[in-house]
């Protein structure tokens, strides 16, 4: 399938591993990226705390740049992203007013938001467009024996109705159907559906590092191998954070956190060096050992 | 009637023993709401079970508590709707965040009131005081009946993430009171309400954006959204450049955008602390320098990226924060108040594309 492709300013940022392993999993899943490559940050909540409808028109121009490519959707690969432009998106499709006056500054740009686009994050487009048994069945490498921990990102799950979970989109359970389509051991702790902390990181930084402090202590309480997330912001924190947060909840962390894109690439049966694994700060070793041990164990089978 | 189990948290500080779970059959129609059914498990069962309620239809708040692990009022929870085909067993606990007085009554006056109180929760007129009522416009008013829509049932407060690692925040309850001042045309104090809030370091910028309150509450009185007209207000309409960075985050960051088109976080960071000499940016810089450290070893961050972003902002993105910065007034849309347009399809962001979505079995 084809889509348009937004991948964030986190992605190509901070964590270019993102971004990176996306490019090289998404052929494997037959996914044509159209990339929107002129289109500017969602906002993250920020923009949006400083004016509304500064938010609204900036993602309605992204909206709109979608809409121009003739991809089926657009996709986008970070919870905040998703969170930030549903957000807008609510507004901007419940009011022809709103939405008119919005058009208008976008005029500016020859561009036109037309109501009703489907944006969904990379997670949402595993499971509802290519399937869970589409993807056990281009499974290269089960994750046999890695226990993952599954981490969301609040701006993916809440609230509810707003990112359209429901009974038939289980969207906060897809985290866990997918680390078990992939054959990993789904780890349940307490801070799976919790908030990283990130976005008071430099307003209130010990609230901040306890709660990333403390959720990946508690998956490593549950035995957790590793954990898993969509989004890069939560990454930011829970990765590039985590030697910070170990001086603020007063224990030893070391728990590699993998973009969701890298642990669908691993069991696809890429290398940890084609994912872009060397350049996380927690060295996700434990789970380069085991694949490349399960790596070598196929070989020498065959 | 229908068959339900409740499993109910019981503890008793004062009994020096553990909490521990304690189960009830009741019998009662379906669309009987969680209270009913624990009133009769009292009632015929078990006398001393700890629930405290009184209007029974929603509207005291006093009846809040955790059902299947979400806060809400046990009185307006129909009984049909908790249960998940496990033997219609339906789990209720007391609300999180506040210390537990007995059972499913918690402590409301040692979290939940000592904050309202906090924030000066009464209207502080102009002077003169007018010899009739105040005249305010009308709009004004409607948009301050969502955070009036409180009924300080705690639920908000219980889900709170922030709180859950620092006690000491103000919380969403009384940051959504707050608003419900600073939106009223007749209070005479918005500024020093703001400035509570914003230069208090568990104030209003302690705030995650989890949207967790937002679900918690049974009012939609939406306390999130309430905390970042706080923000907006003081950040846009007071300049109140706080000593926690709120201000100056908000700054940096729509400065960063409308320069860059996309976040270049290496400016961010130390921008939010005021820029990379502000005093108070150093020892911040100093503290993240290992962690600086070990992105450019692995990586990470690469000495060109850090210092020189990639990216410009279009010119028609510039265009579009001068046209909207440079408007005399903030334009904002309040679903709450306008609601939803009849043709509007529900949330699109979340639904299906037009095309079946054939052959993607789950």
């Amino acid at each position: 399938m084809k889509v348009a492709y937004w991948p964030g300013c986190v992605s190509r940022g901070f964590t270019p591993e993102l971004h990176g392993a996306l490019a090289q999993v998404a052929p494997l899943l037959d996914i044509e990226l159209i990339e929107l490559d002129r289109a500017s940050c969602c906002g993250a909540g920020v923009i949006a705390e400083h004016s509304q409808e500064l938010a609204d028109t900036l993602n309605a121009r992204t909206f709109a740049l979608a809409q121009q490519t003739d991809g089926e959707l657009m996709m986008n690969i970070c919870s905040t992203c998703q969170g930030a432009q549903s957000e807008c998106q609510e507004r901007l499709d419940a009011n022809a007013a709103y939405r008119d006056r919005v058009n208008a500054t976008l005029a500016g740009s020859g561009l036109r938001y037309e109501q009703g686009i489907v944006n969904k994050n990379f997670l949402w487009v595993l499971v509802e467009e290519i399937g869970l048994k589409k993807l056990r069945s281009l499974v290269k490498r089960p994750l046999e024996n890695l226990r993952v921990g599954p981490f969301y990102g609040c701006y993916i799950i809440r609230p509810a109705n707003r990112v359209g979970i429901d009974g038939e989109h289980p969207r906060d359970r897809y985290l866990e159907q997918v680390i078990d389509a992939l054959g990993g051991t789904v780890i349940d702790y307490a801070g799976s559906h919790k908030c990283c902390g990130f976005p008071i990181i430099t307003m209130n930084k010990t609230a901040s590092l306890t709660q990333a402090g403390r959720h990946v202590g508690d998956a490593i309480d549950a035995d957790a191998d590793c954990l898993v997330t969509p989004c890069p912001l939560c990454h930011l924190n829970l990765d590039l954070q985590q030697p910070l947060a170990e001086g603020v909840v007063g224990r030893e962390l070391g728990l590699p956190v993998l973009h969701l894109p890298q642990l669908v690439g691993l069991a696809l049966g890429l290398s940890p060096k084609q994912l872009g694994m060397s350049r996380h700060i927690v060295k996700p070793r434990a789970v380069i050992d085991w694949s490349e041990s399960v790596v070598a164990a196929a070989a020498a089978a065959a | 009637m229908a068959k339900y189990t409740l499993r109910l948290r019981r503890y008793d500080p004062e009994s020096g023993e553990p909490p521990y779970w304690d189960e009830h059959k009741v019998d009662l129609d379906p669309h009987r709401s969680v209270l009913d059914g624990i009133l009769q498990a009292r009632g015929l069962q078990d006398g001393t079970i700890g629930i405290r309620c009184s209007c029974r239809q929603g509207i005291c708040g006093s009846c809040g508590v955790r059902i299947n692990g979400k806060p809400g009022l046990a009185c307006n929870t129909h009984l049909q709707s908790m249960t998940n085909g496990d033997g219609n067993v339906i789990v209720v606990e007391p609300l999180g965040n506040m210390p537990v007085i007995k059972d499913l009554i918690v402590d409301m006056d040692a979290v939940h009131w000592k904050k309202i109180q906090s924030v000066t929760p009464w209207l502080l007129g102009h002077e003169p005081v007018p010899e009739r009522e105040y005249l305010v416009p009308r709009e004004a008013m409607v948009d301050v009946t969502q955070s009036m829509a409180c009924i300080q049932c705690g639920a908000c407060v219980s889900d709170c993430l922030a709180m859950e690692v620092d006690p000491e925040f103000t919380g969403p309850a009384a940051l959504a009171k707050t608003y419900r001042f600073v939106g009223d045309p007749r209070d005479a104090e918005h500024f020093e309400r703001l400035r509570y809030v914003a230069e208090d370091p568990h104030g209003m910028y302690t705030c995650t954006h989890c949207f967790k309150c937002v679900e918690a509450c049974p009012k939609d009185v939406n306390p999130m959204g309430q905390i970042m007209r706080l923000r907006r207000i003081a950040g846009a309409d007071y300049d109140i450049d706080d000593r926690n960075n709120g201000y100056r985050h908000e700054h940096a960051f729509v400065k960063n955008i409308r320069r860059n088109g996309l976040l270049h976080e290496a400016d961010l960071l130390p921008d939010s602390y005021g820029g990379k000499f502000h005093p108070r940016a150093v020892p911040e810089l100093l503290s993240s320098l290992p962690v600086i450290l070990k992105g450019l070893l692995r990586r990470k961050i690469t000495p060109a990226k850090a210092l020189l972003h990639p990216h410009k902002a279009p010119p028609d993105v510039r265009a579009i924060f001068d046209r909207i910065d440079g408007e005399a007034a903030r334009y904002e849309l309040n679903l709450y108040v306008t609601g939803t347009d009849e043709e509007s399809p529900p949330t699109r962001g979340a639904g299906e594309p037009a095309a079946a979505r054939e052959g993607a079995e789950r």
